[in-house]
């Protein structure tokens, strides 16, 4: 009996949302008459931090403090149309529907602000404390609150913008099959060393090391607590989480948390992770979106250093203990690949 | 069915209520007390998420029998802040990042709550052995380690 280092690698790239129907999402925004902003998206926060990011967006393109923005999902029969929080599309289609929503609020709110100040919107700036004043000329200033409410109350205006992200249309080459399904990636690297033993088949990870591409991170420590947490659901996949053995028939197969397996705070590792900016063209002040990426490259870097550690190759998820030990048995032995 | 008066002290407070026999503490509370901090997750024990403080020990809601609390003292997440100050777990919970969708965050907080009242400066293997019984779907545990390693030193500080 021997435990046997492994270590396993693997490199992703990783489309950022879909391509369906174009993967649309719109977003609104609207001054009340105290200068506060409300964005409204259907858009939901499991979570993953939509509702902090997208007020990030809204508050930088608008010109004012973040303070001031509220971002209301409450409601996908009453808010303007998303197509869901899924495919790790939320901050990069999202966040591009807010920012054309608050380009087009933040329009009108200057000229409502140059009505009241006698000069024109085009020699105004905002100062992102919630001041709007001439260029070149910050004494000739009027809040946003005053110029929301001179909006609202004397011209006759709604401070308000709307807002949609729409992928263009992909044709298909008819030679060659070829189409830009995906505008946006986002690539990631992952190291993970384990241990297994051969007489029982168990896996203990020691360190899993990243990298993630992300574009912008907008907001650096959600990004880094979305890698943290989605490389354990990674690990999970990886190998604890089955509807083994009949699936789709549920005969047999696990139904609560005893027998549907998943890590518990032993079983984690130190994760070493590197956060790459490398802001992305089409996105949001650069941002991209690290949502399921954080999961996938953990699968094939642990059936890697299985392979590295006792020599089987497990081509089927979950790397379960059973699968482990038939293949050393298969092969005669453990066999280890060793350091190259 | 047969309803039981029952009296106990919830975070402090007299509470007498009447209970259907076999109902659960979790039920009790939510329903019948309509204190929402702990949550319901599976009902049969493996989340973690319910727990609850009876007497200082950390207890499953949804598997304690409502009657076998009458005259212990029960805590929730409702209990933690002192008035409008948060408790230091709390307050470690946020700064740490500590939840995400939040579904596990009251049952984490009791779990440790207990954990820091028995060991106010514990090791990483005691806070990690607290919370073995509580599932996190979404943070991979360690900022919820961090933030209880963090908050016991706050909650010596504040004490100091
Ligand atoms: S609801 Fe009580 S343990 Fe899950
Ligand atoms: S924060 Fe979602 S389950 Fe813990």
């Amino acid at each position: 009996m021997a435990r046997h280092k492994g270590r396993g690698f693997a490199a992703i790239n990783y489309p950022i949302g879909m391509n369906l129907g174009g993967d649309p999402s719109q977003a609104l925004v609207h001054s009340n008459p105290d200068g506060k902003f409300m964005v409204s998206l259907s858009s939901i926060d499991l979570g993953q931090g939509m509702k902090s990011v997208t007020r990030q967006i809204a508050a930088e393109t608008l010109g004012v403090p973040v303070e001031d923005v509220y971002v209301d999902t409450a409601d996908s029969d009453t808010g303007p149309h998303c197509m869901g929080s899924f495919a790790s599309r939320g901050t990069h289609r999202v966040g591009n529907a807010v920012i054309a929503a608050a380009q087009e609020a933040r329009a009108v709110l200057l000229e409502a602000a140059a009505e009241e100040l006698e000069v024109s919107a085009a020699d105004l700036e905002t100062d992102g404390r919630g001041n709007i004043h001439v260029k070149g000329a910050p004494g000739r200033s009027i809040t946003t609150a005053a110029a929301s409410l001179a909006a609202q109350f004397k011209q006759g205006r709604t401070v308000s913008g709307r807002g949609i992200f729409l992928i263009p249309f992909a044709g298909v080459d008819p030679e060659t099959g070829e189409m830009t399904p995906v505008s946006c990636f986002a690539h990631a690297a992952l190291v993970v060393d384990i241990e297994v033993d051969d007489e029982t088949g168990e896996i203990e990870v020691a360190k899993l090391s990243s990298a993630y591409e992300v574009g912008r991170a907008l907001n650096p420590k959600l990004v880094e607590q979305q890698l943290v947490g989605g490389a354990w659901m990674g690990m999970s996949h990886a190998a604890w989480e089955t509807t083994e053995p009949y699936y789709p028939d549920r005969g047999h197969g696990p139904e609560d948390f005893n027998q549907y397996l998943m890590p518990g705070p032993g079983d984690i590792a130190p994760h070493d992770i590197a956060i790459l900016e490398r802001p992305a063209p089409d996105g949001p002040y650069g941002g991209k979106g690290p949502g399921e990426m954080c999961a996938n490259p953990v699968l094939p870097a642990l059936a890697n250093a299985v392979y590295d550690a006792v020599g089987v190759r497990i081509d089927e998820l979950p790397v379960t203990p059973e699968k482990i030990l038939r293949g050393i048995q298969a092969n005669g032995g453990a066999r280890p690949k060793g350091r190259r | 069915m047969a309803r039981t008066p029952v009296e106990f002290r919830l975070n402090g407070a007299e509470k007498a209520v009447f209970v259907e026999g076999g109902a659960n503490l979790l039920d009790v509370l939510r329903r019948g007390l309509g204190d929402m901090t702990p949550k319901y997750g599976c009902g049969q024990g493996t989340c973690g998420t319910c727990t609850v403080l009876v007497d200082g020990r950390p207890q499953l809601a949804c598997l304690t029998l409502a009657e076998t609390v009458a005259g212990r003292e029960v805590r929730t997440v409702a209990g933690l802040p002192d008035g409008a100050e948060l408790h230091p777990l709390q307050d470690a919970f946020m700064e740490n990042f500590a939840a995400q969708c939040g579904y596990c965050t009251p049952g984490m907080l009791m779990a440790a709550a207990a954990l820091l009242e028995r060991r106010p400066d514990p090791s990483r293997e005691e806070v990690v052995e607290a919370i073995s019984g509580n599932i996190c779907r979404c943070t991979g545990y360690e900022p919820i380690i961090a933030a209880i390693l963090d908050a016991a030193q706050r909650r010596r500080r504040r004490a100091s």
